[in-house]
């Protein structure tokens, strides 16, 4: 017979222990039963500020469906709040009559608005922001009305304002201080604050009291202390939560401010646990979600029996959610008497710092506008870490200077492993980094699923983002060579690669079956790339398999979100001509294009072609005598170049006219990974040629060449192959070059990972220093090309794979 | 709007493939199996709504092309560590073609 764990409240932090509580083995001990005032599930209440500005939908931030609770047994109750707990027959009663009995009991009902008691506080539409009824009420009156008064400049009260805002009201706050956020900010900070918001189209009226709300039965204005009035059709009260104690209290259960517990999370009933912001703890009442969690944990801890959890308090570090607005503070942020404070301020840049320092350790931090080092400086604080040694360029933050290019990945990659990321969910870099790894992760997405960290208030989500590219690059070069290349094999690339060539494996089945497959038909990660490598290697026998390819190269366009493609004609070099432009237009006008951009390797891109069109649009543009520009591909795309010796003055060769002959070789080939290549007629570098897969910068004695260039998240300038005399030599190690990279980097590995894991000294060896092996290689490249350099546009314009294109028509 | 609709001759899918179907209310994705078995499912992955048609398929799963989760095509549920779920609709081929079964659109909405 299980124990009967009754849960009243069904809001985060209460769902929160339930799910503590499932991962810990005892799990099965209690027959679950949750009741909520609410009609919703779980939902993440942090999130309803970005629901108001119309970023987020209410289904965006359910945390827990319906079939959560069903998934794990627990019986639900929405929409009936409990009214009474019987401690003696332990049992708790709800709205609707239901009786049900308890084991242990946990009391999670949070807080409520305070809403000022002033006259008038009671009319219609006066609020306050804390549920979806209250959002709902907010965007219905920002759909109707057009004045907003929300009184409180606090977090939640700007969070308020800048919703309804966005969502189209004229908006007026009405703060009793002179400082908003006070709690958080200091004056400096604040007032920054102020005037981003003051631009952004927010009003402020500072050191105002409330005095009446104004109207008969609907709120029309409010009155100030001073006489002074407002318009207003809707009026939020945002100056603070107040714990709900009134169920605890009524059944005699110990509270003050809130529900007073010990650091076990257990009221004065021993049989009954509170957690959430309706819980007073040693003297501190919290309403952020970090503190929540933590007493989640240790509240599951003992309802598990385990008995050793102990909850301590919080310090707690606070950021807005407000978009475009960079705020972090923490701690002790206005300094007392004997306090140092270390400020770094540029108004121009709107940046502005600011720790509050004792004995060498940091007390407190404000920052605005560059908040990226707030969880090193909450770290430090946290810790009490003696700062002295690194005082004099703490302000600058943690960063390598010397590291320019890698911005925020280097940033976190030198954050200790107990470096708390994620405030929301408590999880440090060193659990993140550790499901990257183990896991095989590779999006913001998995690693939210897996670990939680950004799934909450999502403002770490830069951080994340820096701690994947840094981690899946790290481990790309540390050990790619071991790594299966996916859950359908034990073998790694390179073994793969190496069987292909070795037992001539020319057809997938035949590859499946001698090198063991798992799976069937293996999956969307490796067919890919056994596809390439056998085009690669056996580019006269292999037969392409369609079926094997991403969307975008099955469809030669790039599929864009709303499952419409973007087509790019090539254009060699960049060159035009006004024949061409007006083909382009053509065909944009005959097909409604709705947005053309010219792409940053200087190609025209046409957006939203429907599927259905694009055989008749490629017949049209290859009439006019276009090709695909592959810019769908893992494939070369485009050959960027500027003006050149033909008629800029400093130019040196003919970077034009050589970059066309390079587009003419190369165009067409697959490749591990997209492949890009420039070439600048000085070293004045216009064509940006030393951030390409194969970059060529022209001098006066010839041409060097520069490979391994990336631009992208991890910026990597090229390093330099050598140096040519003639065009024909530039053709020629370009050639050799690629098919290097064509028949050795592993399928999505670009240039610049494959060079720093093989070396530049192999690829030299293999171009420079073996003249017969670089011969070699520009041959395999160019028997490539005779296959790779039919038109694919073209072929689909002629009727192949129709059928992908033709969708089946049902009168139904 | 319950009757076997025929839709397509077999032949006409390619293995491991797909052809969408555009009917009044919607698109439903029509893929066939290295073994030739034909699944039915509305082309709308539970994500993001990517149209699961474009997608690569192995064994009896299809991976979305836009954020790359993986649906059972005989379920229609997300698999691994995300949850969702799309529409799948009954198909059986017979004598080389392929007949679609449409549930009401209360079952489908």
């Amino acid at each position: 017979m299980k124990e009967k764990l009754v849960l009243i409240g069904n809001g985060m932090a209460g769902i929160r222990t339930l799910e503590e509580l499932f991962k810990l083995e005892e799990a099965d001990k209690y027959a679950i039963t949750v009741f909520g005032d609410e009609p919703h599930p779980n939902y993440n209440r942090i999130m309803l500020s970005p629901v108001l500005a119309g970023e987020k939908t209410i289904d965006d931030i359910i945390l827990n469906s319906h079939e959560w609770y069903a998934d794990n047994g627990i019986t639900l109750h929405t929409g009936d709040p409990v009214v009474e707990i019987d401690r003696i027959g332990r049992q708790v009663k709800s709205k609707s009559g239901k009786s049900i009995a308890y084991d242990r009991l946990l009391i999670a009902t949070g807080s409520s608005p305070f809403i000022i008691p002033i006259p008038g506080a009671d009319l219609g539409g006066v609020i306050g922001f804390r549920d979806i009824k209250d959002v709902e009420t907010m965007l219905e009156a920002a759909a109707t009305r057009k004045k907003a008064v929300v009184i409180g400049g606090g977090l939640l009260g700007l969070e308020a304002a800048n919703g309804l805002m966005k969502s189209g009201m004229d908006v007026t706050v009405v703060h009793l201080m002179d400082i908003l956020m006070e709690r958080q900010l200091d004056k400096p900070a604040a007032n920054l604050l102020k005037e981003s918001l003051e631009q952004k189209g927010l009003k402020f009226l500072m050191e105002a009291q409330t005095a009446v709300i104004l109207g008969d039965e609907r709120v029309t204005g409010v009155k100030f202390a001073d006489g002074s009035e407002v318009e207003a059709d809707l009026v939020v009260m945002a100056v603070g939560i107040r714990p709900n104690i009134e169920l605890a209290q009524k059944a005699g259960i110990h509270c003050e401010r809130g529900i007073v517990v010990d650091d076990t999370m257990q009221t004065f009933d021993p049989k009954i646990y509170s957690v959430g912001e309706c819980v007073q703890h040693r003297n501190n009442c919290y309403g952020l979600v970090a503190p929540l969690f933590e007493q989640a944990k240790v509240c599951a801890n003992h309802l598990a029996h385990l008995g050793y959890g102990r909850y301590e308090g919080s310090v707690t570090s606070t950021k807005l959610k407000v978009t475009g607005i960079d705020l972090f503070s923490a701690g002790e942020f206005n300094e007392g008497e004997g306090d140092e404070t270390l400020v770094m301020q540029d108004p121009a840049q709107g940046v502005y710092k600011k720790l509050v320092i004792r004995d060498n350790q940091i007390k407190g931090a404000v920052m605005y506008g560059d908040t990226m080092d707030g969880t090193w400086y909450f770290q430090l604080l946290r810790e009490g870490t003696d700062i002295s040694g690194f005082r004099s360029t703490i302000l600058f933050g943690q960063h390598d200077l010397g590291d320019a290019g890698h911005g925020d990945e280097a940033r976190v990659a030198n954050l200790s492993d107990d470096a708390e990321i994620c405030g929301c969910n408590g999880v440090c870099k060193g659990e993140i980094v550790n499901a990257i790894t183990t896991k095989g992760l590779f999006t913001l997405e998995d690693v939210r699923i897996h670990t939680k960290a950004s799934a909450s208030c999502g403002s770490c989500t830069g951080l994340v983002e820096a701690l994947l590219a840094s981690t899946v690059g790290e481990g790309y070069a540390a050990s790619p060579n071991k790594q299966a290349m996916c859950g359908c094999t034990e073998h790694s690339h390179d073994v793969v690669i190496e069987a292909i060539k070795k037992e001539e494996l020319k057809s997938m089945r035949e590859l499946f079956e001698y090198l063991n497959w798992k799976t069937p038909d293996g999956c969307a990660s490796c067919r890919p790339a056994l596809n390439y490598y056998m085009l690669a290697r056996w580019p006269e026998e292999y037969q392409d398999d369609a079926q094997s390819r991403f969307i975008n190269e099955r469809a030669h366009g790039n599929i864009q979100k709303d499952g419409t493609y973007s087509v790019v004609p090539r254009m060699f070099g960049g060159l035009c001509t006004p024949k061409d432009l007006r083909a382009i237009a053509d065909v944009c006008d005959k097909f409604d294009v709705p947005e053309m951009k010219v792409t940053g390797g200087q190609r025209i891109d046409l957006f939203g072609i429907k599927k259905e069109d694009l055989p008749a649009m490629w017949k049209d543009l290859s009439d006019a005598g276009f090709v695909s520009g592959h810019a769908y591909g893992k494939a070369m795309r485009t050959v960027k170049t500027c003006a050149g010796k033909t008629w800029c003055r400093f130019g040196t060769q003919n970077s034009t006219g050589l970059g066309v002959k390079l587009e003419e070789l190369t165009w067409g080939s697959w490749m591990p990974h997209k492949f890009k290549l420039a070439v600048s007629g000085c070293p004045r570098n216009c064509a940006e040629a030393t951030i390409k897969d194969f970059g060529v910068v022209c001098v006066d004695s010839g041409y060097e060449l520069h490979v391994g260039g990336n631009g992208g998240i991890k910026v990597r300038v090229t390093d330099l192959l050598c140096r040519v005399e003639t065009e024909e030599e530039v053709l020629e190690y370009c050639a050799a070059f690629t098919q290097l990279y064509r028949e050795e980097a592993h399928y999505l590995e670009r240039t610049a990972p494959w060079v720093e894991r093989v070396g530049l000294s192999h690829i030299k060896q293999c171009i420079l220093d073996d003249e017969a092996g670089r011969k070699a290689l520009n041959e395999r490249f160019k028997i490539g090309q005779q296959y790779a350099q039919i038109d694919p546009w073209k072929a689909r314009a002629d009727g192949a794979q129709a059928n992908e294109f033709t969708p089946i028509e049902l009168a139904v | 709007m319950s009757e076997w609709i025929e839709v397509v001759e077999l032949t006409q899918i390619p293995v491991l493939g797909s052809r969408v179907i555009k009917t009044r209310e919607m698109d439903i994705a029509l893929f066939r199996g290295s073994d030739d078995q034909v699944y039915a499912i509305r082309d709308a992955c539970p994500h993001k709504n990517g149209p699961l048609s474009q997608g690569i398929m192995h064994g009896t799963s299809v991976t979305c092309p836009l954020h790359n989760w993986k649906i059972d095509l005989n379920s229609g549920e997300a698999l691994g560590p995300d949850e969702g779920c799309a529409n799948v609709f009954p198909v059986r081929v017979e004598d080389g073609l392929v007949y679609l079964q449409l549930k009401s659109a209360e079952a489908v909405a």
